[in-house]
């Protein structure tokens, strides 16, 4: 084995990007299987992403955009490209860092040095909006509450609003967030496996959002978790990268892996299911409840209150812990759409992460 | 032999929090990568091995860089390390 390995690998020393055919190649894209050099990898991937706004018509000249902001990878790389292209191709977008406090010790305080350096870097305005601040809960506050079961479900419905509420602090009127092309391949399979129908049929959309809310949309839609890394990694942008210390991890840690086994033998895979989500054709029967606004804070809400007043009401009284699981039950025997909704709250919540 | 790894994006946490290691094999001119990696997991990881290592290679979602260049221009696990090569391991698999 050695003496081949050692072949391949002369022979492998000596080959050329398959673009410029000059320089050495230091990456091998999961796209397209090609060896490419540092300079030729940057402007692909610029490109590349600069495509999916310009073809899927994300910005109009004179937005007002909040990127989501968390200090991890895939947001800081969002806050480096966004003001790049916006310089390069003159979008005429005016840019801000919107980052949620979800108040854990440890985790989230550290992960905002690294936004408020983003700050100072790109030099666009930021907003910190904090749990504590919107709902006079913090997460480990919450948790002491309730314990490790539900966490996830306060924290993701919280930070769905809280982005959008604090998009509009800052007088946003659209807001981006670093969700990949693997987070999303992600989300398709736990949708498919949960059998939940209609956010299967939303989670591949690029802008979502559009009804009362904010719109949201990924410019990361078709970009690999791989190439992201890499590029924060070459041009040395400085992330932050610990797990949340009150993370769950079981289901989504298992589609994740076997994603990552699957993208090992055949990169394109996530593509691929991307590819699968976007044209699945979806009964009619699964039409989405009409939206309304909760009658406490205002919020789009297919119910009188919205699941953030909901859950505080319920935090508030001390019946947290209680209430949910009962909650979960009566609306298993009763109404399967909200059973999907609470659902659909759990199994957002990794990939709310990445706000 | 001597040569340098890195390990960054959270997996130096595995790792007791030190980023880089400086390792020197007397005795050898070149070790197989799969082998290295065993030989991390036996003297350097503090816990949770199968975070870094599963089924014999690294575990998928992990990036490796040999001198700066993505593992899979080198045949991946295939590679045999040499004096003066830097090994860099980055998790994609932490936080967003
Ligand atoms: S894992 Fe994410 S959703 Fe769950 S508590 Fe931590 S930050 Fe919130
Ligand atoms: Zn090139
Ligand atoms: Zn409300």
């Amino acid at each position: 084995m050695s003496t081949a390995t050692t072949t391949t690998t002369e022979q492998q020393k000596k080959k050329l990007c398959e673009i410029c055919k000059v320089s050495r190649p230091i990456l091998k894209r999961p796209k397209t299987g090609e060896s490419i050099c540092k300079e030729c990898f940057y402007t692909v991937f610029e490109d590349e992403i600069h495509h999916t706004i310009v073809d899927n018509q994300l910005f109009k000249r004179g937005d007002k955009v909040a990127i989501g902001a968390s200090g991890g990878k895939d947001s800081t790389v969002l806050a480096e490209i966004m003001t790049k292209l916006n310089k390069k191709y003159d979008y005429g977008l005016d840019l801000f860092l919107l980052s949620i406090d979800e108040g854990i010790t440890g985790y989230r305080d550290d992960s905002l040095e690294t936004v408020k350096r983003n700050q100072e870097q790109y030099q666009i305005p930021l907003k910190i909006l904090s749990y504590k601040e919107l709902y006079n809960w913090t997460m480990d506050e919450i948790v002491k509450e309730i314990g490790l079961k539900n966490n996830c479900t306060f924290c993701g419905v919280f930070r769905r609003q809280a982005l959008d509420r604090g998009a509009i602090i800052l007088g946003a009127n659209k807001i981006v967030t670093g969700h990949n092309a693997d987070d999303i391949a992600e989300t398709v399979l736990i949708n498919l496996l949960r059998g939940d129908i209609p956010r299967l049929q939303r989670c591949v959309n690029i802008v979502t959002g559009s009804e009362g809310a904010l719109p949201r949309s990924k410019p990361f839609k078709y970009t690999y978790q791989k190439e992201i890394v890499m590029y924060a990694y070459f041009k040395k942008l400085d992330y932050f990268s610990t797990e949340c210390i009150y993370a769950p991890n079981a289901y989504r840690g298992h589609v994740r892996d076997f994603l990552k086994d699957l993208e090992a033998i055949r990169p394109s895979i996530i593509i691929d299911i991307i590819h699968s989500g976007e044209n699945f054709h979806f009964n009619e029967e699964f039409k989405m409840p009409v939206q309304g606004t909760c009658i406490q804070c205002g919020y789009i809400s297919s119910n009188q209150l919205c699941m953030a007043c909901e859950l505080l009401k319920n935090l508030n009284s001390g019946l947290a812990k209680v209430k949910l699981s009962l909650h979960n039950k009566k609306l298993k025997s009763t109404n399967p759409q909200h059973q999907l909704d609470e659902n659909n709250n759990q199994n957002n919540n990794n990939l709310e992460i990445k706000i | 032999m001597k040569i340098k790894v890195e390990l960054s994006g959270g997996l130096e946490l595995l790792f007791n929090k030190i980023k880089t290691h400086e390792i020197t094999f007397d005795d050898k001119k070149s070790i197989p990568l799969k082998d290295l990696i065993i030989w991390m997991k036996d003297n350097l990881l503090t816990e949770r091995e199968n975070l870094f290592i599963v089924d014999g290679t690294v575990r998928p979602g992990i990036l490796v860089l040999i001198n700066e260049a993505d593992w899979e221009l080198y045949g991946g696990i295939g590679y045999d390390v040499e004096d003066g090569d830097n090994i860099i391991f980055i998790s994609t698999l932490h936080g967003g």
